[in-house]
């Protein structure tokens, strides 16, 4: 068994009377797909954000790549190699396709305190975006605004923008919302050879994806992790059943 | 003697920090129930002042002086209102400051057009000069002590308001949820009108009340706008205990420190460099004490709840 | 685009044009009104900074400006009456020479700037206003209270400061001058819009989360654009101290800080020129309306509600489309 990417340790977030997040631990392995799932206000986006940062957990702790991150800024951890796409698509909206991929790279890169050259002249960086924007087939968009991108191109531009940072994981809020039927098989099919390059902790509500792709599954419902384990055990699982997939078939 | 002249003064910071508050429950409401900033709050504040010194130099009545403050600077609330305030409801803060800032150039300009750049004078009515004694043999202006109760008496009118009637229970309503509330079928646009020209209202009593120990000019109204803003940043924007506790807090800090600072530093400082330390620090108390509020409280004493 | 590059060209132009005829037919005034408008362009430059690319709504700019006047005007007092600066623990001595008062304006104006930066951008929104307002009232109610340096009734320098080698009593050549900084200030903030940070903060200012998740930090974005922007302020500041000789507490009123927005605002928020636009704007305003009336606020007061209300984007927002160019 290899050593875990990502360990998080019994972590807990209340707030107030709310339980969110009730000691859970997960961990993600390289070359996996670990796929989270839950019914809605389980607690998926507090984990995330307590995983990416910007949410401190009340106890418990994070590692990633044999570090105790859990202190560390959101900005520290995608320096360290989070890759990190947003459940509702979070881009520069102002900017063009490019301008965002180059955005990734530059911020990866590091030299933001330059104040001369014209950053989008920048070989190296333009090389790097390109790359990623081809990677997620959004090449001959690139000089078009994300504001006047389609719902499903915007979720595309976020993972490439992800791949810009030449992450170690890649935590990918629900990336199939709202995608249609092609472009989910499309995203699939690139996620499915992603996992060679680096795991992906994915938030998903797709059932189809999930099933597919994932090498195992965690559970969550009201803040804690009822089951983890390989898909077929899931699926099997009878608690899972009855707390979250029995309603979700049902309905 | 020390002793009463620290009670004086603690009662002129008190005196104050009332009528700061009359300016800041308007901004506040406006701020949390709207989600606007008003930079022409201050110019109701002036028009309070020029309506009721208008009506008091015509019928010589404070009373009525008092009323044409409060029913002018409504109606005034009400125009701009209706006219320009409105349209900023979904603008960002940056368009809400230019567009009031430009309602500030024209409210003052207008203001100076009929009425010229001369002061204006009010006067207490004879009903409330002269000197009360107080307990511990202290006298004190017996106006400034009745603007006391005024302010606080207003205050408690609109604790009452908010926290008992039905409007009060909108307006917290709309602070807290805007679209609930249209779905609760309440009026919104005539919610907000009401807001905004009970915020006007407000301000032009303190301007009225104030500027019966000031003189009544143009450009009266900024300076108090500012101090009113420090109020409500330290109180919490959007909370009226906040901007009461904030109000206090300014208004005593603002009197004490000017009256008290420069004889501090002439304790260990030569008169003449403890005279311009001492001013100069207290005209920047009240700021000190708002960046010394917000680095602890970056949402103000009462904000975020 | 084109447009754009019509407008900055043609603006630069009548800027030149405009004083050398004045020059020619011997109207000082005029001359002086356009370095006014000048002076003027580069303090809005400097906010636009901080307010068009990161979006940091500044009300207290006007410490800035106020800071450069009071640099330029303490410096040239104690030059002017041979007496130094500070005598304890080193000698710091006055001086006339504008390039050093400059530098030490810059300097200053940033060193503030990181400061009240700092301080500031714990806060954010209406929070982030009042603060930066907070700020610029301290220090007005500070030189008001401050006696050495003429306090309320501000302070006269005699004779202009010099420069090597020209007359800056000499309108024409003092104009030069400020052109020259306006263009070497328009040259460095078209770089850095279109730089690496220029990237990083317009996308900060866009989505603050976007630039955390590639791994940069907005407040450090934030703190370095307002440290700039500051600076670029506080030139202006010792300019236009040095456009009256005279420095008093008015450069660091609240009233300062809402003109200069109005700069960047009439022209175009977020625009490399917009805000050279605006001055001239508003120094043509001030110049027609003043003429016309005692009571040019009125109109000034109209106009500037009228392009916030049905005019977003400013003059450039009108002349070339609303939305900002990136290339």
């Amino acid at each position: 068994m290899t050593e875990p990417i990502l360990d998080i340790r019994g972590i807990s977030k209340s707030f107030g009377a709310l339980r969110a997040s009730n000691n859970i631990n997960i961990d993600l392995r390289a070359g996996e797909i670990h796929a989270l799932i839950g019914p809605n206000g389980a607690g998926k986006s507090t984990l995330i954000k307590q995983i990416a940062g910007g949410l401190r957990p009340d106890t418990g702790s994070v590692h990633f790549d044999g570090q105790d991150i859990t202190a560390l800024s959101t900005a520290a951890r995608a320096r360290l190699g989070m890759g990190r796409t947003f459940q509702i698509s979070s881009l520069a909206m102002e900017y063009t396709v490019l301008q965002n991929a180059v955005l990734g790279a530059l911020g990866h890169r590091g030299d933001v305190f330059r104040f001369f050259r014209p950053v989008m002249k920048d070989a190296g960086l333009l090389a790097t975006a390109r790359a990623s924007l081809e990677q997620v087939g959004l090449e001959e968009f690139h000089d078009a605004r994300v504001s006047e991108l389609s719902h499903g191109q915007r979720r595309q531009l976020e993972v490439a923008v992800a791949l810009t940072l030449s992450p170690k994981v890649f935590l990918m809020d629900e990336p199939m919302a709202g995608l249609g039927a092609e472009g989910s098989h499309r995203l699939m099919g690139f996620l499915d050879q992603l996992r060679h390059k680096a795991p992906i902790l994915l938030v998903e509500h797709d059932m189809d994806a999930v099933f597919t792709l994932a090498d195992r599954i965690s559970v969550l419902v009201y803040g804690g992790i009822i089951a983890t384990g390989p898909v077929e055990d899931i699926r099997g699982n009878p608690i899972v059943q009855s707390a979250y997939l029995g309603e979700e078939t049902a309905a | 003697m020390s002793l009463i002249l620290f009670i004086e003064q603690a009662l002129n910071g008190l005196q104050y920090g009332v009528m700061l508050f009359l300016m800041a429950a308007g901004l506040t409401l406006v701020f949390g129930v709207m989600g606007l900033i008003n930079l022409a709050h201050g110019s109701l504040y002036m028009i309070g002042a020029f309506a009721a010194a208008a009506v008091a130099g015509a019928t010589g009545s404070f009373l009525l002086a008092l009323v044409a403050s409060l029913v002018c600077a409504a109606f005034a609330g009400v125009l701009v209102e209706f006219f320009v305030i409105r349209r900023l409801y979904d603008r960002d803060h940056l368009d809400q400051v230019l567009a009031t800032f430009a309602l500030i150039l024209i409210f003052s300009e207008g203001t100076r057009w009929i009425f010229g750049s001369f002061p204006l004078f009010l006067d207490k009515p004879d009903w409330l000069s002269g000197t009360v004694m107080l307990p511990f043999g202290i006298e004190y202006s017996l106006y400034r002590l009745w603007i006391i109760l005024v302010g606080l008496l207003v205050a408690a009118g609109l604790f009452w308001m908010i926290g008992r009637t039905r409007i009060g229970i909108r307006i917290r309503a709309g602070e807290n949820d805007r679209e609930m509330i249209a779905a609760l079928g309440v009026n919104i646009s005539l919610l907000y009108t009401f807001v905004f020209a009970l915020g006007a209202a407000l301000a032009g009593l303190a301007g009225a009340l104030i500027g019966a120990i000031q003189s009544v000019q143009v450009g009266m109204g900024e300076p108090v706008l500012i101090l009113a803003f420090v109020v409500i940043v330290i109180g919490g924007i959007g909370s009226i205990k906040g901007a009461l506790v904030g109000a206090i807090l300014v208004g005593l800090t603002d009197t004490l420190g000017r009256s008290f600072l420069p004889s501090f530093f002439g304790l260990f400082l030569e008169p003449s460099s403890a005279m311009s330390i001492g001013a100069s620090l207290s005209s920047m108390s009240i700021y000190l004490l708002m960046i010394g509020v917000l680095l602890f409280r970056p949402k103000g004493l009462f904000g975020g709840i | 685009m084109r447009k754009e590059f019509f407008l900055n060209a043609a603006l630069l132009g009548v800027l030149l044009a405009f004083p050398l005829w004045a020059w020619s037919v011997d109207e000082p005034y005029l001359i002086t009104l356009a370095t006014r408008a000048i002076v003027f362009a580069i303090a809005g430059i400097g906010l636009n900074f901080a307010l068009g690319f990161g979006g940091l709504v500044s009300l207290g700019h006007a410490a800035f400006f106020g800071l450069g006047g009071y640099v330029m005007g303490v410096l040239a007092f104690h030059a002017q009456t041979y007496t130094p600066v500070m005598g304890w623990p080193l000698v710091i001595n006055g001086t006339k020479s504008m390039p050093t008062i400059w530098l030490i304006a810059i300097a200053l104006s940033a060193l503030l700037a990181v400061g009240i930066g700092a301080l500031s951008l714990r806060t954010s929104g209406v929070y982030f206003i009042m603060i930066t307002l907070a700020f610029a009232q301290m220090l007005y109610y500070f030189t008001i209270s401050w006696p050495t340096y003429g306090g309320e009734d501000g302070l006269s320098i005699y004779v202009r400061n010099g420069f090597p080698g020209l007359n800056t009593m000499d309108p024409i050549q003092f104009f030069a001058i400020c052109y020259a900084i306006l263009l070497i200030v328009l040259a460095f903030v078209f770089a850095a819009s279109r730089s690496p940070f220029g990237l990083a903060l317009g996308a900060s200012r866009q989505n603050e989360e976007r630039i955390q998740a590639v791994g940069q930090v907005p407040f450090r974005l934030y703190l370095t654009a307002f440290a700039i922007s500051g600076a670029i302020t506080g030139l202006a500041g010792a300019l236009f101290a040095d456009l009256n000789r005279f420095i008093s507490p008015t450069m660091f009123s609240w009233q300062t800080s809402g003109e200069i927005m109005i700069f960047v605002i009439l022209g175009g928020v977020g625009r490399v020129f917009g805000p050279v636009a605006g001055a001239v704007l508003f120094i043509l305003l001030e110049h027609t309306l003043g003429g016309l009336s005692e009571f040019w606020h009125i109109y000034l007061g109209a106009i500037l509600l009228g392009v916030v209300l049905f005019a977003r984007g400013g003059l450039y927002g009108m002349v070339a489309g609303r939305e900002v160019a990136h290339d």
